[in-house]
């Protein structure tokens, strides 16, 4: 699917800004910023690329900066980035 | 659910996941997770996904959860209320509600997402009443729908439509807040007052809940948690009210043992009316910690 550079969420705690770029590689390639990378890092990345996939994206680069979301919050943030970066609404 | 207590309705940010997570340790009876108002133009879509998955996902435990969503005629109402209902939402809160209609119109959108989920009569309706118009139609919105939990004033939008400021006294609310109790009482549903957005006035804030508390309120919107400790002690029942409740319920009970429907306690006659008043006294002791129910 075609994307185009788009951003969900905000730098407050408890949220996390996603950035979705067209992959400049194969696959998801996640660049990962979070305080909490090293007890959570895995689950992070986990969450993003079953979000990602679930809407049919294959193919991207994806910058995450973490202050402490949930999973809802990062399942939530990485769609509103994606919906954004294919124009393609979840509740069309 | 349409009997649950409801003193406390607090409003969340919809777009604001931090806040969202923690608000029901506080201890709301509701909270009002809101997509209109506090959410700009720009996030809308993002506001809605970061409901819906968290409605999906935290455990609220016994917090009633209520959605308020965007109006249907702007281009976010029918998608705020496909991702509310899909995830489980108690409650949709519609903003500036003027007409019955407009109440059907939401119940049509709510059938649709339903229906399609094989849920359908799962989701309540609250209104939210913030104009003149709305205040004359107010037991037509209350009576709309079935699916009617409640009405509530909001009073920033109502003051406007009155061309006239808001006040501490509260004299320009008065109308509309007695006509919104008597139009939910005689439907049959709650009723709740506006938000007290000075939270550094807590001693008002207490005065203009006792006052709506005398006028039959069932409680009131909240804007911050310093606030709900306010309004649950002002809607706790007083020691000799839980006392007086209690005698009456415990009469009740022996005399349906004896076969008998009314009953005289101290000389007065108990009926109906006094044995509803006395379960909610109980209600609320108990909801407010003065009385356990393995003590009934």
């Amino acid at each position: 699917m075609e994307l185009k550079t788009a951003q969900a969420g905000t730098l407050e705690s408890g949220d996390i800004v996603i950035e979705l770029a067209p992959a400049t590689g194969a696959g998801i390639e996640i660049e990962l910023n979070s305080t909490v990378a090293y007890q959570f890092g895995e689950q992070i990345k986990k969450v993003i690329t079953e979000t990602l996939q679930g809407l049919d994206i294959t193919a991207a680069h994806v910058t995450a900066t973490d202050k402490g979301a949930l999973d809802c919050t990062i399942k939530a943030r990485t769609t509103a980035a994606a919906v954004r970066a294919t124009g393609k609404d979840v509740w069309m | 659910m349409k009997d649950r207590l409801r003193r406390t309705m607090m409003f969340v940010p919809g777009n604001n996941p931090s806040m969202m997570a923690d608000a029901y340790l506080y201890g709301p009876d509701s909270i009002m997770l809101d997509l209109e108002d506090s959410v700009t133009m720009a996030e809308k879509d993002a506001a809605r996904l970061l409901v819906h998955n968290a409605l999906k996902t935290i455990d609220y435990g016994n917090t009633e959860m209520v959605v308020r969503i965007n109006p249907l005629n702007t281009p976010y109402g029918k998608k705020d209320v496909e991702a509310v209902v899909s995830a489980g939402v108690n409650v949709i809160r519609m903003p500036k509600t003027e007409t019955a209609e407009e109440v059907k119109e939401l119940e049509a959108e709510i059938i649709k997402v339903e229906e399609r989920l094989g849920c359908v009569g799962r989701t309540q309706i609250m209104a939210a009443i913030e104009s003149a118009l709305g205040v004359i139609n107010a037991y037509a919105i209350a009576t709309a729908s079935k699916r009617m939990m409640g009405i509530a004033l909001g009073a920033e939008d109502y003051t406007a439509s009155l061309k006239t400021p808001r006040t501490n006294e509260g004299t320009e609310l008065l109308m509309a807040r007695q006509t919104i109790v008597v139009a939910s009482r005689a439907a049959g549903i709650n009723c709740f007052d506006t938000v007290y957005s000075n939270l550094n006035d807590m001693d008002a804030f207490r005065r203009e809940v006792e006052a709506i508390k005398a006028l039959g309120f069932d409680g009131k919107s909240i804007i911050n948690p310093r606030q709900i400790e306010v309004v649950n002690e002002v809607f706790a029942p007083k020691q000799k009210d839980i006392d007086k409740a209690l005698a009456v319920v415990a009469a009740i009970k022996e005399a349906q043992a004896k076969g008998s429907g009314v009953i005289s306690l101290n000389g007065k006659m108990v009926d109906k009316p006094v044995v509803i008043r006395a379960e909610h006294t109980i209600e609320l002791a108990i909801a407010s910690g003065i009385l356990r129910e393995e003590d009934l």
